[in-house]
């Protein structure tokens, strides 16, 4: 291969499109990592804190789209400490310095502040598309910025931010000649857009393609908008809240049944179910439904609805669908790919929503099943082991059980078998959360058949240290693993040392690990981070002299080519 | 009870392995707002809700402001369920607005050509609240508004609209459940609301 001139084995590596075989060719020899760098366009950052910023930008000078993440995925949960890291700025600075042709910026779980959003912005005039999922830190007059000065955006996309919201004007810092929008998404932001501003934006994108609205949108202003681009794929609606009786309602009904070409919608905040109906003519062509934000629908308004899209690839509801209404799934749906079911009663005592029964329905009605997220009260071993078989083809399979370690209410056993079933009929399965009353035995299931697995996420389940162990000797390619509130400990965590070389990150909190045991890790592994967080309270005796003997709250452990970062707040501890 | 404090038993949170003995924690069942506590609740870890954060709070805090739907004792542990903040809060949103400054509710009048919103929290009870609608429609009344709940004889009655969805009577509950439930405010025929006064 070395016989080829460059420009050839840079073609070649022009058909490898995962990062992951970019990264494996470039190991090959120095030849083919020099092409493989100079021609890569996109660069995946799976842990901010791997690897510096400048390093990145020195390496793909000619990098056209970046991708961060952050946090790690706990803190979703409010487990990593606000003030954690996870900082947009640095990388910002050295795209800014090191790679002016950036076009596209992905960050997931950062803090971006205003102030990089405005670096950004500056430096980057030509910012084809800004990505932003579960950020912090940043205010609407951050996006005033990048609307003002990114003057060909053609993707702006806030997904579950948490967003100051400090004016409705910056909607209205898009330029008249801004006229290249394909995709806005703001439906994380809580306060008022200027309407006007937005219809007269949305006029002047002939391209638009995907637009998500937020709750503060009218339904007035809703059917302005989508007359002006019934063209729309992807539609997140406003608030829907309009009486049934009125003009207005008309007039949304006949806007809705011009938008031939909508294949995904969302939204739904604060709607009337009597208005479901004005959706229903799009329903047969919609690929995607989210109705998950949607708290005042109930089941059976969810079951009508529902009843019209045969072509649902992937369904976001909340569990007030009930386990009749996932029958009606089951038998309407059957190109479902993806479904989620999340509680709408988070603190509830016990009207039970959806359970086993649910499951198995659409188990027996959606055989293309291939990923799930599914909050219920209760789980059986049975029910998994007909899930197993009814859809081996899981990639991802998230099973939250609302009550922590219950076991099988029939049988009164541990879930273990159930799982296991998972585990050894879905061989591709590349994640998989846990729940519900676990012993070490399901660790043996997954080391021994989880050969695909790449991200395992554990809560109050386990007997002992072997739980853990059969994991990290067992799933290969295991890259992600977090653990909460299980009884593993020195002995666990010290087994396979090697293995976490191999992995991205592992998490532990509530755990039996000690220091002492965090210190012999980072001992022996100087290429690894081993971040102790303890936020403990001044009568916490970690602040005076901690013994080894201690056992740590919370730990993060990462490989890395940056050594300890300089930048980290006083509560963590790079041991 | 027995058998269930068995199971029960089994199933709870501790520190140890399970099998130990480790020492009971004192089930110190919460129920507020007259929810019955089930079974359930006693097996959380209340050795965890111990070392809860600020965080934990702050997601029971929404509930607690209420007053009405409170969580029950299961809640209190840190980051269960693995429900993303986003997520929670939008559910709760509602119930938020509520507590930030102002909660603006619609006033619609029978027969007005226009609606007009107030914001409840600028007034102190119901006495303040009939005088502002009165002040703010008499324009469009032909007659007076009602002195006391429903009462035959006036021409109109203040109605709301609660959180269910339901058309309400105002004046019957306690002004603070009212404004925390109240959504919209509609002022009705005296006609039409002679069925709800006359219930009494």
């Amino acid at each position: 291969m070395t016989y080829f001139p460059d420009e050839v084995v840079e073609h070649i590596f022009d058909f490898l499109v995962s990062h992951r075989d970019r990264n494996a060719v470039s190991t090959v020899c120095k030849a083919w990592y020099q092409v493989e760098r100079l021609s890569r366009r996109s660069v995946f950052v799976g842990n901010c804190y791997s690897v510096l910023p400048e390093r990145v930008m020195t390496r793909f000078p000619g990098m056209k789209c970046l991708i961060v993440k952050g946090k790690p995925h706990f803190a979703d949960f409010n487990l990593v400490p606000h003030d954690w890291g996870g900082f947009a700025l640095p990388w910002i600075e050295a795209a800014a310095h090191g790679c002016p042709g950036l076009e596209e910026l992905r960050l997931k779980r950062m803090v971006v502040s205003d102030e990089s959003l405005e670096l950004l912005a500056r430096s980057f005039p030509d910012l084809k598309a800004l990505v932003l999922i579960s950020c912090e830190g940043f205010s609407t007059d951050g996006l005033a910025a990048i609307a003002t000065h990114c003057r060909s955006l053609r993707e702006l996309d806030l997904q579950e931010n948490e967003v100051e919201d400090y004016g409705r004007q910056w909607l209205s810092c898009f330029p008249d000649s801004c006229t290249t929008l394909v995709s806005l998404n703001f439906s994380c932001l809580k306060g008022e857009v200027n309407a006007g501003a937005l219809e007269r934006l949305v006029a002047r994108c002939p391209s638009l393609r995907g637009l998500k609205l937020n709750r503060a949108v009218s339904v007035e202003s809703l059917t302005r908008i989508l007359d002006r681009a019934p063209q729309l794929v992807e539609l997140g609606t406003g608030s829907l809240t309009v009486d049934h009786h009125s003009e207005a309602y008309r007039r949304m009904i006949n806007t809705f049944h011009k938008c031939k070409l909508l294949r995904n919608l969302s939204g739904f905040w604060d709607v009337d179910p009597r208005c479901l109906q004005s959706v229903y003519p799009v329903c047969p062509n919609l690929t995607v439904l989210n109705l998950s934000y949607a708290p005042s629908i109930q089941g059976a308004d969810q079951v009508k609805l529902i009843r019209h899209c045969f072509k649902l690839q992937k369904l976001w509801v909340l569990d007030c669908i009930g386990d009749k209404g996932l029958a009606v799934v089951a038998s309407t749906c059957k190109q479902l790919q993806e479904l989620r079911v999340f509680p709408s009663d988070i603190y509830g005592t016990g009207t039970a929503a959806v359970t086993e029964e649910g499951l198995v329905a659409v188990s027996s009605g959606c055989s293309k099943m291939n990923s799930l997220l599914y909050f219920c009260h209760q789980m059986t071993n049975a029910a998994l082991i007909t899930v197993a078989k009814n859809c081996p083809r899981f990639i991802r399979f998230r099973l939250c059980i609302l009550d922590p370690g219950k076991p099988d209410p029939i049988t009164n056993q541990p879930l273990d078998e159930g799982f296991g079933a998972i585990v050894q009929s879905c061989k591709d399965l590349r994640r998989l959360s846990l729940s519900g009353l676990l012993t070490d035995k399901v660790f043996l299931y997954i080391g021994e058949y989880a050969a695909r697995l790449e991200m395992l996420s554990i809560a109050f389940a386990g007997d002992s240290d072997k739980g853990m162990i059969y994991v990290l000797n067992g799933c290969k390619n295991l890259r992600k693993l977090e653990i909460r509130d299980s009884p593993f400990g020195d002995a666990a965590l010290l087994e396979n040392v090697g293995k976490y070389e191999t992995m991205r990150s592992l998490w532990m909190s509530s755990c039996d690990v000690t220091l002492g045991g965090c210190k012999a890790l980072a001992a022996k592994m100087p290429r690894l981070n081993v971040e102790v967080i303890n936020e403990g309270d001044e009568s916490d005796e970690m602040e005076e002299n901690p013994s080894d003997a201690h056992k740590v709250e919370k730990m993060y452990v990462y490989r890395t080519l940056a050594g300890p970062r300089n930048e980290a707040p006083d509560f963590v501890w790079t041991l | 009870m027995e058998a269930a404090g068995e199971s029960l038993r089994d199933t709870e949170l501790r520190l140890g392995l399970p099998g130990t003995d480790a020492p009971e924690k004192p089930a110190s069942t919460v129920t507020r707002g007259g929810k019955r506590a089930l079974p359930e609740d006693d097996e959380e870890g209340y050795a965890k809700s111990n070392k809860s954060s600020s965080s934990s709070e702050e997601e029971q805090g929404e509930g607690d402001l209420c007053g009405h739907e409170p969580p029950a004792a299961k809640a209190q542990v840190v980051g269960w369920p693995p429900i993303r903040s986003y997520r929670k809060n939008s559910l709760h949103a509602r119930k938020v607005e509520g507590e930030a400054a102002g909660l603006y509710v619609k006033v619609s009048m029978d027969g007005a050509p226009y609606l007009r919103k107030i914001d409840l929290k600028g007034y102190k009870g119901y006495k303040e609240l009939r005088e502002a609608l009165d002040d703010m429609f008499k324009c469009f009344s032909l007659g007076e508004f009602p002195r006391k709940e429903g009462c035959s004889g006036s021409e109109y009655a203040i109605t709301y609209e609660d959180k269910d969805g339901d058309l309400m009577l105002v004046g019957d509950v306690p002004w603070e459940m009212f404004i925390s439930s109240c959504r919209r405010l509609r002022i009705m025929n005296g006609s039409e609301a002679r069925g709800l006064g006359s219930r009494h």
